[in-house]
């Protein structure tokens, strides 16, 4: 009396499967996310000294943001479409200007001896009344004329973008253009609440 | 009439098409959608339109990463919380006071490896006032998570 085994009906099986499929392409999230990475400054010992005042006034490009959203540059008004060219102009010094951050010949590899800017150092301040979206256009303009410089120099040496280097050589560029953004400590600039 | 592609016409009837494998082609989809998918993982209360950048980098590691929203609260919000900016951790409104919490608990979540390479992004509105933000950043440098991420969202050209 042995009974024939049905085959078992796979017909909805499909269906299951898509209705999970459409589960997970709905849930799915594919954006990427994309930012501007910062690095804050620790916070200071309590017992340790102010020591700002040893980086001299010449290797340091302030930029104040007030609350009306105006920059003010080196003690100068500024738009914000000429910043990016004048933090270039400031971590390169290109001409050797004596109020632009001061040079010294270096050593370093794949360059040789070159005569470089020492430690220039942007400071960006902002006033509590500042909107976010201008201090992400001035970061932007600053970490542009930054990267924009490692890359013209990049491209001239090796051919290739900063991004595209392995570690020696990124380093060898890091050490030809030096330049810090610091993020002060805050200050009410302005007076906004 | 004879056509080439069908031989023998008329003798032949169309044979179902065997959908056999139908699921497995489906099963593999939905395979490869649920390895890629990440789950929404917080409702947003604030509304927020991040600003755009040229120089954005994509975010590496997402499980390193802890994320602050600021912004309006949304519409049906507003009554009890405001119109100001708010601060939102996880899935409710907070005070600049909960971020070191907050910071220490997503620390505890991290393997010990990989604790200082916590990365905080901050999804912030762009009509924010840099008073909340500065706050925000006091905490952290308090809590001592130094790396952080202005989320925005990459172009090619600014207006």
């Amino acid at each position: 009396m042995a009974r024939k085994l049905q085959p078992i009906n796979a017909g909805s099986m499909a269906d299951i499967a898509f209705l999970l499929l459409i589960f997970f392409l709905v849930t799915t999230t594919m954006d990427v996310d994309t930012g501007l990475m910062r690095m804050l400054p620790p916070m200071p010992e309590k017992n340790q000294k102010k020591n700002q005042d040893k980086i001299k006034e010449r290797n340091v490009f302030v930029v104040l943001i007030n609350k009306n959203n105006e920059l003010l540059v080196q003690g100068k008004r500024m738009d914000i479409h000429q910043l990016r060219q004048a933090a270039k102009e400031f971590i390169a010094n290109p001409d050797n200007k004596d109020n632009l951050p001061e040079k010294v010949w270096k050593d370093i590899p794949y360059f040789g001896h070159v005569f470089v800017t020492r430690n220039p150092v942007i400071s960006l301040q902002n006033d509590r009344g500042t909107s976010y979206g201008t201090y992400i256009k001035v970061q932007n303009e600053l970490i542009a004329a930054k990267d924009e410089l490692r890359n013209e120099l990049a491209q001239s040496k090796f051919g290739m973008n900063y991004d595209d280097l392995d570690k020696d050589r990124q380093n060898a560029i890091k050490k030809y253009y030096p330049a810090a953004i610091s993020e002060a400590e805050p200050k009410n600039v302005g007076g906004g609440k | 009439m004879r056509s080439k592609f069908r031989p023998n016409e008329g003798e032949r009837e169309v044979g179902q098409i065997n959908t056999a494998s139908l699921p497995d082609i489906i099963f593999m989809l939905l395979f490869f959608f649920m390895v890629t998918t990440v789950m929404r993982e917080v409702d947003l209360k604030v509304n927020i339109r991040v600003p755009e950048a040229t120089e954005a980098k994509k975010l590496e590691k997402k499980s390193l990463v802890s994320y602050i929203y600021v912004g309006k609260p949304l519409p049906r919000f507003q009554a009890k919380f405001g119109t100001e900016p708010r601060i939102q951790l996880n899935d409710q409104f907070r005070t600049v006071n909960d971020i070191e919490d907050f910071i220490a608990q997503a620390r505890d979540q991290l393997n010990e490896a990989d604790r200082n390479k916590l990365t905080v992004s901050l999804k912030v509105d762009e009509n924010t006032k840099m008073g909340v933000i500065t706050d925000i950043k006091q905490a952290l440098r308090r809590a001592n998570a130094l790396k952080i991420n202005y989320s925005s969202i990459k172009t090619k050209k600014l207006k």
